[in-house]
């Protein structure tokens, strides 16, 4: 058996241990990946930088923990964006594990922001964030295009209290507000259909201005409706995640995770090209009558 | 009766929700969230269908000693220990104050995150082997797959130099194009076979949501 035959009849559990070989050594072996920035997410960017002290947005966090090295950074990032400029957040998710994400973005965000910041050169001064002053938790409710539907006439309809069983009438944050018309926009952070069904309910029905960050599989289906408007802006995996830190000057996680990404991508590649080398062989081989063994 | 009931009601209802999203009226905005309230809470039957179903099956397979029975025990009491520490106890069910419950919380965090972020972190490993396998230039229509591919990871590659803005713009142009070309047809393809399922359902000429008797 010659080096061709080898290459095709190779053994996958040798790509999975050097896959976790280039893992490991990158994950250990800090260095910087210069990012990239694309014009989906900066529109992304650009309209949360618009945003003024008191304005109103709807986060809605629609995934798993299985999604979480994908999204979970620009959840972070966008969140303590809003709450340094004093934009008031509210949080929901179509996601029946996402109440623990949430949970835990509310939790570390509130740390964070306790500290002085400078941001893209703007200095801003550590506070105390508050439920129902500065932000509010509505959870979960199952069913999501049932959920859009009923928030576009009324959040009260689907959640008449917050997670924390608080009706939404006793929250500050919520005097005023009766549905997506007093939210400057919504970001959805989805690993799944709901954003489709955003897109369908939320921006189709109530025409509401609308972001979407995905998960990688998912960034090439979302093209459509970039074109065509019904999104503003797109943040497809860990390199949207990655191009939004770097955009909002606060690299954390994804910008880190990069360089694994980068290196595994690389492995791929190589992987690829050596299995099309060794089948290119093969079959000219066997084209000419050669014994292939 | 017990056919022409359903029917009559899938009938009223499903025109019902479509003449009220052209009507821009009080009465109509009304009706619809009070048929949205309606929609969740007979939604919330299905949760509990799940419920019972999972907990029947799994003791059944406890029970009868089938294959792999182990794994139904460590289901059942998943289910019931983060609905126990969820209900804070049981000692809070109208009220979200398990949600602050330790061990719920610790449970999350540590069990259920790294469990879902590992089983999903193999299948990179999958892919890898899977692309390792299946990128293969045999014919026309597989190698532009494999140029596509390869594009699209090579397109942020800082590695690349004076190429890397030519592996960009193609990427974009490929996402745009052909992307975006092949997408809309699908989507507007399913829509259309959407709305002529709904019509049928509405009109009666599908009935298989009835069941066979």
């Amino acid at each position: 058996m010659n080096i061709f035959d080898r290459i095709m009849s190779f053994d996958r559990r040798w790509i999975f241990l050097s896959l976790a070989i280039v893992c490991v050594v990158t994950f250990m072996w800090p260095f910087h990946v210069p990012i990239t920035l694309s014009n989906e997410v900066r529109s992304i960017y650009n309209r949360f930088d618009s945003l003024k002290e008191g304005d109103m947005i709807y986060l809605s966090v629609d995934y798993d923990p299985n999604a979480l090295a994908e999204l979970h950074p620009t959840t972070y990032v966008l969140a303590e964006m809003c709450f340094r400029k004093n934009v008031k957040v509210i949080f929901g998710t179509l996601s029946n594990l996402g109440q623990g994400m949430v949970d835990q973005v509310i939790d570390d965000i509130t740390d964070s922001v306790m500290l002085d910041k400078t941001y893209n050169g703007v200095f801003y001064e550590g506070r105390e964030i508050q439920n129902g002053i500065d932000y509010v938790f509505l959870g979960y409710k199952p069913y999501p295009a049932m959920v859009i539907q009923a928030m576009g006439l009324d959040f009260r309809v689907p959640f008449p209290t917050d997670y924390y069983g608080t009706p939404l009438d006793s929250i500050p944050i919520m005097k005023g507000v009766k549905n997506f018309d007093q939210c400057k926009l919504v970001m959805d952070m989805a690993a799944g259909n709901v954003a489709e069904m955003w897109i369908t309910y939320g921006h189709g029905n109530y025409n509401v201005p609308l972001a979407l960050a995905v998960t990688g599989v998912m960034g090439a289906d979302m093209y459509p409706y970039l074109n065509s408007g019904q999104i503003f802006g797109l943040a497809a995996g860990l390199l949207g995640s990655a191009q939004i830190e770097k955009l909002c000057d606060n690299p954390g996680r994804a910008i880190d995770g990069m360089r694994i990404q980068l290196f595994a991508h690389i492995l791929i590649i190589l992987f690829i090209i050596m299995g099309n080398i060794g089948f290119f062989v093969t079959r000219r081989r066997k084209k000419m009558g050669g014994d292939v063994r | 009766m017990k056919r022409q009931l359903p029917l009559a009601m899938v009938f009223i209802f499903g025109f019902l929700m479509i003449i009220q999203y052209f009507i821009p009226h009080e009465y109509s905005e009304w009706v619809n969230a009070f048929l949205m309230d309606w929609m969740m809470i007979i939604g919330v039957f299905a949760l509990a269908l799940g419920l019972w179903s999972l907990t029947r099956v799994s003791w059944d397979k406890v029970r009868q000693k089938k294959p792999n029975w182990g794994y139904s025990i460590v289901t059942l009491a998943g289910l019931f220990l983060m609905m126990f520490f969820g209900f804070d106890y049981f000692r809070h069910f109208s009220t979200a104050v398990g949600s602050d419950n330790y061990m719920y919380i610790h449970f999350y965090r540590h069990i259920v995150i790294p469990i879902q972020a590992t089983m999903f972190s193999l299948l990179a490993f999958f892919i890898a082997s899977a692309a390792y396998r299946a990128f293969r230039a045999r014919s026309l229509l597989a190698t532009l797959l494999l140029v596509a591919a390869l594009v699209i990871m090579l397109r942020f590659n800082p590695f690349l130099g004076p190429l890397q803005p030519i592996m960009e713009e193609f990427s974009v142009w490929l996402l745009n194009v052909p992307n975006l070309a092949a997408k809309r047809a699908i989507v507007i393809g399913v829509g259309l076979g959407m709305v002529a399922t709904a019509l049928k359902v509405i009109l009666g000429i599908e009935r298989a949501y009835l069941g066979k008797d």
